[in-house]
């Protein structure tokens, strides 16, 4: 596929390796933190870490959408479905099995009869809503800065033709302020990051320079594949070595300094910032998510339903919140690989295409097996 | 989720905002709303049904070239 198996090529990405293998002091410690899933799973895929020097150390950042949304939001959804018998829950797939509470899922929902629809795009969302006008479509919304134009896109073609029956509950989230979060607490000691690659073709990668700028962290906006995160990591230890702290933008292919206007102007004329939302694994976090405008709030279906706040602890055991912000590793979690199986999911860091400890589970698990057998 | 894939824009339908893309030759309905100007041949971004950015063919090549100039530099080692 074009732009993808160029950006794969082994040799050339032995090249590179090579290249950060010469120029990484033997001295340093180069802790790198990836934000996105994307980045950790294509990481531990193509073996990028064992192509490292043993000095640079990737570390997991919070970046799975899934993993972060607390469990409660899954579980008022399960509620609200439960009380209601005209309602059509839309989600995107990666929710389905995450735990919710008392080890309830959607998925478990579904069998239970609830009318559940998987969805590909927020568009499709809508259609189910044209062809269904005697039920109430309820969109499960999702996702960082990516996924949030299209649901933009919907609630304002639902508004155009001023659908009855379609309404919206938002759970988006914001990068940035997650970022400066992780870098301010200092519980985990960062050298640089390698910052999103498809959240910054619509903020633009100068959303991320106040960010490297207070917390003296150099930043490049990478992309997915192997090249570019190989690339990327040499960049910033190029930064770093060189004392430089700035955003350096290594997916120019598609990620522009101030990023898509046209989705940035849809989504700010759609949603405002909500004050306080909170995040699994980081708290309550302000100014970090966003709202549906009071005038579109017809679509809002917190509103239009009487969603309950609910609290769900954990499950006994799972360190999913230390590890999405990068203070624990996948296999440091007692349950990981025994108790705990993208099969049988404990936490939603197993269950995301995303999440780190499913990358660790996928194909981490097994680098270590061989190695011991090799010993 | 934050996954998007380069995709061909095969054809278009301005009055839709839609575009017919081929993601490895299975052909597939996305919407070009959030772009400003796309032409047949564009390679896009293609995320949840949405084209999010066209790739700039000018960057891509020239990320390649790099990738070749560090080659180079690795074989001079
Ligand atoms: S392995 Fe499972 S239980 Fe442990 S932190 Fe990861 S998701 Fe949670």
């Amino acid at each position: 596929m074009k732009y993808v198996d160029e950006f794969r090529d082994g040799d050339k990405a032995r090249q590179i390796a090579e290249l950060i293998q010469s120029e990484v002091r033997p001295d340093h410690q180069y802790r790198l933190m990836e934000f996105c899933g994307g980045h950790t799973h294509a990481i531990f895929r193509f073996g990028l870490v064992d192509l490292m020097p043993e000095n640079i150390q990737f570390i997991h950042g919070p970046g799975c959408p899934v993993c972060v949304l607390p469990a409660g939001r899954i579980e008022a959804v399960i509620k609200l479905l439960e009380n209601s018998d005209n309602l059509i829950l839309c989600t995107y797939a990666d929710l389905m099995r995450v735990p919710a509470g008392k080890r309830d899922s959607l998925h478990k929902a579904k069998a239970r009869g609830a009318d559940i629809r998987m969805i590909y795009s927020s568009t499709d969302a809508l259609n189910i809503a044209r062809n269904n006008p005697g039920q109430q479509v309820f969109f499960f919304a999702i996702g960082f800065e990516t996924t949030t134009p299209p649901t933009a896109a919907a609630i304002k073609i639902a508004h155009h033709e001023k659908l009855k029956n379609f309404s919206v509950f938002c759970n988006h989230v914001e990068t940035p302020p997650a970022m400066a979060h992780i870098l301010s607490s200092g519980e985990t000691q960062l050298d640089g990051i390698l910052g999103p690659s498809h959240v910054s073709t619509i903020i633009g990668s100068h959303a991320y320079a106040e960010c490297c700028k207070q917390y003296s962290t150099p930043f490049v906006i990478a992309g997915f594949e192997p090249l570019d995160i190989l690339q990327s990591t040499l960049m910033l230890v190029r930064q770093i070595n060189e004392g430089r702290f700035e955003v350096e933008n290594q997916y120019c292919r598609a990620v522009k300094t101030d990023g898509n206007k046209k989705a940035q102007t849809l989504m700010s004329e759609i949603f405002e910032q909500r004050p306080l939302f909170e995040w699994r694994g980081l708290g309550e976090l302000a100014n970090s998510a966003i709202q549906i405008k009071n005038r579109f709030s017809d679509f809002d279906a917190e509103k239009r339903f009487a969603m309950e706040h609910i609290e769900v602890a954990d499950i006994k055991g799972c360190i999913c919140p230390a590890v999405l912000r990068g203070v624990s590793n996948p296999d440091e979690c007692k349950l990981f690989g025994t108790v705990c199986t993208p099969e049988d999911p404990k936490g939603a860091c197993m269950v995301s295409s995303e999440g780190a400890c499913a990358a660790y589970y996928s194909y981490g698990r097994y680098r270590t097996e061989v190695e011991v057998v090799n010993s | 989720m934050c996954l998007a894939i380069p995709a061909k824009i095969e054809s278009l339908d301005a009055l839709a905002s839609t575009a017919i893309v081929n993601l490895n030759n299975i052909r597939k309905e996305v919407s070009t709303l959030l772009l400003d100007e796309v032409t047949v041949g564009d390679y896009v971004l293609v995320h949840v049904g949405y084209a999010l950015e066209r790739i700039d063919p000018v960057e891509a090549a020239r990320t390649l070239a790099m990738f070749d100039d560090m080659q180079a530099l690795g074989d001079t080692e």
